[in-house]
């Protein structure tokens, strides 16, 4: 594995390998030195063209714990406002030697075309409405972690899958590792053509999942009529207690952050025990550190 | 000045000699003729293309009227029809003169401006269509090409207007509605990808209103560019019923489909997008049988920061002239009278160049093409046109005979598709 750009170019066996390397790297999390001497002498560039704390944070984290060394690249503030392209950005992150780069850019496909420009691993960390790969490894983890298995789990990703990369790398590595996926929203906000199961009846659905992945519905949504309202949005799609209640017993509720609660989910439902929310981001510095050994050469 | 072609075989017909003489074919004595041999190849009426992006004035870092021109003669164009998305926009006769003299002075094919039909290109009022048409550029197509007219009492009133002086409205089909932020053909290509999708209904729907304007005022109408399945079978209707449409078809929507976007290299974004393989094989029985009019290039070239980039940043365009006529074999086959045809006469005579268009035989004007039958031009990234500058040649006033290709590249089935990226 050289880049991690999309979860659709993971394997079964690669997966797995990542999601066993990360149950090892959580391991150091309780200790109280949070750190392996791995990537001592490296570097890793967390190069950011969109605001983000929490995958920014995570991604830090995770290199740190591996001894890498970290750069912190924001659009704001950089060349890029004054106009550099992202080629030229590139090539002056190889000059630096960069060994990695995490990206995360609005544009779908960005990720692709850095790593035709440089020569370390890059890592996709969002691009556009295509895909954020280690979010899905982490939700992955999380449903493993809590239930025990990926083959065969029922997962119910509800929301606005059209403009998720979150819910693409899922809805990959999920078919990849065996899980059925049911994609849930108003027709409006299902994309065409994904194969997947797609459902518009949320309660239907509910009764016989194991998990339910809520995405973050954004409010500016309804002003280009994806949907008349928030209220209608929430009564129709949110995951509130009583819906939460038609859940089977062991089914866990999972959200990538940030929520809007009360309108995709409720606080009773965020703040509850099904809830993997809090796990979901301490998940995400393993399935990150994992990640980072395997691209930069580790081997367990 | 006098060209003796030896031994070339016209529109694939036994072998035969053509005199070149005053810019036109002809009979008679050929003693102190220059003579080159023609064996083994085809002679063709000159091609001729109605699309093709030039951006002389304004963007000469991308492309000149001169290197453009270089480019068409290299494809075996003797004339293109230069679009009007210029800067400043080519709406008004000032601005369609200069790029008419540009072409003379380039002399190396014939460039024939295409006009605005609004102002700027901005959709609200009429350009000075009748200033274009009687200036010494003598335009006689208009089309605001991908800003689309998409004001249906403004398209009316164009198509009726030009009627005054057989002018023709070539329009790019596309609601601009359903395709806001749109990077690439809807479907599940582009799910995937997450690229904003480009619906085929939006270049439909305005298809069949446009067909149904021009049925309703009755002049002549052009769609550019057909890209989908269901355009086809609008324009089969229309045609059935009578109206007066042309269409065309450019050698990347013949050729390639959205797969090609997977790569996410802004090389194969193009506007109207690459679509799905069934609208491939839909536009080419078209072509062959005739619902569709012409091969057109779009030839859209583009400076390289504007395509060595993120996807969605990229502009859209694609190059055309040096490879078309190769992707046309590859999908007519050798069928002379029909590739003339389709490249030829019919482009002539829907953009009104009577000095195009016509067989190469004695009493025609001597615009014609060689073409080596077993020669293929492929394109790719990095691989356009030699650079610039490159003097220009001294040269008698017709055009000579372009010889499109005697170089042997991979044919066009195999190659990646044309670009100068």
């Amino acid at each position: 594995m050289k880049h991690l750009l999309s979860a659709a170019d993971l394997d079964a066996a690669t997966a797995t390998l990542v999601l066993d390397t990360a149950a090892e790297m959580a391991g150091i999390a309780g200790r109280e030195v949070k750190k392996l001497p791995t990537l001592r002498g490296r570097t890793v560039v967390n190069l950011f063209y969109e605001d983000s704390t929490r995958t920014r944070i995570s991604f830090e984290a995770a290199a740190k714990r591996l001894s890498a060394d970290v750069i912190n690249f924001s659009a704001k503030g950089s060349s890029v406002s004054k106009g550099e392209s992202l080629k030229d950005t590139a090539l002056t992150l190889q000059a630096m030697g960069a060994d990695a780069v995490v990206i995360r850019h609005p544009a779908s496909g960005a990720p692709h075309r850095l790593a035709t420009w440089v020569e370390g691993s890059v890592l996709n960390a969002g691009d556009g409405t295509h895909e954020h790969p280690t979010q899905a490894l982490l939700d992955a983890y999380t449903m493993r972690s809590r239930l025990g298995r990926l083959a065969g789990l029922k997962v119910a990703v509800v929301g606005d899958v059209l403009h998720s990369r979150v819910a693409r790398s899922n809805v990959a590595l999920l078919a990849t590792l065996g899980a059925k996926v049911t994609l849930v929203g108003p027709p409006t906000l299902i994309p065409v053509d994904l194969q997947t199961q797609v459902s518009y009846d949320l309660d239907a659905v509910l009764p016989d999942a194991d998990v339910v992945m809520m995405l973050r519905v954004q409010r500016e949504r309804m002003n280009d009529s994806y949907f008349p309202s928030e209220r209608e949005y929430a009564r129709r799609y949110g995951l509130d207690g009583p819906r939460m209640r038609k859940l089977p017993e062991h089914a866990i509720v999972m959200h990538p952050g940030p929520m809007n609660r009360g309108m995709e989910i409720a606080p009773e439902v965020a703040d509850s025990a099904r809830s993997t929310i809090v796990e979901q981001v301490a998940n995400g510095v393993s399935v990150r550190m994992a990640v980072l050994y395997l691209l930069l050469g580790g081997k367990p | 000045m006098k060209y003796l072609i030896k031994g070339v075989s016209v529109l694939g017909r036994p072998k035969t000699d053509l005199l070149i003489r005053d810019g036109v074919i002809q009979q008679g004595d050929a003693k102190g003729a220059e003579v080159l041999d023609g064996d083994g190849l085809v002679a063709l009426p000159g091609l001729v293309d109605l699309h093709t992006h030039l951006r002389e004035p304004g963007r000469e870092d991308a492309e000149t009227v001169e290197s453009g021109s270089r480019a068409a003669a290299l494809g075996g164009y003797t004339a293109v029809c230069a679009m009007a998305n210029t800067s400043p926009v080519a709406d008004t006769a000032g601005v369609v003169e200069q790029v008419y003299r540009l072409g003379r002075e380039a002399g190396l094919v014939d460039v024939q401006p295409i006009g605005a039909v609004t102002v700027g290109l901005a959709g609200e009022r009429l350009a000075e269509l009748g200033a274009m048409a009687t200036s010494a550029a003598a335009v006689r197509v208009f089309s605001d090409d991908g800003h689309c007219v998409s004001d249906p009492k403004l398209m009316r009133r164009a198509l009726e207007y030009v009627k005054a002086f057989d002018g023709v409205i070539a329009q790019h089909a596309e609601e601009p509605r359903l395709t806001e932020g749109a990077q690439m053909h809807e479907g599940e290509v582009a799910t995937r990808l997450g690229l904003t999708g480009w619906p085929a209904v939006a270049e439909e729907a305005t298809r069949a209103r446009a067909v149904r304007l021009a049925e309703h005022v009755g002049p002549r109408l052009h769609v550019c560019h057909v890209s989908t399945a269901g355009s086809v079978e609008v324009l089969r209707h229309a045609k059935a019923r009578g109206v007066r449409v042309t269409a065309e078809v450019t050698p990347h929507h013949l050729l390639l489909t959205d797969e090609r976007a997977t790569s996410y290299d802004p090389v194969f974004k193009v506007n109207p997008p690459l679509r799905t393989a069934a609208d491939v094989s839909a536009l080419r029985a078209a072509l062959k049988e005739g619902v569709i009019d012409i091969v057109a290039t779009d030839h859209a070239p583009h400076a390289v920061e504007d395509k060595e980039c993120e996807w969605a940043y990229a502009r859209p365009g694609m190059l055309g002239l040096e490879t078309a006529l190769s992707i046309a074999l590859s999908v007519l086959g050798e069928d002379w009278d029909l590739i003339a045809e389709r490249m030829s006469r019919a482009p002539a005579r829907i953009a009104g160049l009577s000095g195009h268009g016509h067989d190469p035989v004695p009493g025609a004007p001597a615009n014609l093409t060689l073409v080596d039958p077993a020669a293929r031009r492929g394109g790719g990234p990095g691989r356009g046109a030699p650079p610039r500058p490159h003097p220009r040649p001294p040269r008698p006033a017709p055009p000579p005979p372009a010889v499109p290709s005697t170089r042997r590249s991979r044919p066009p089935a195999a190659a990646t598709p044309p670009t100068r990226a």
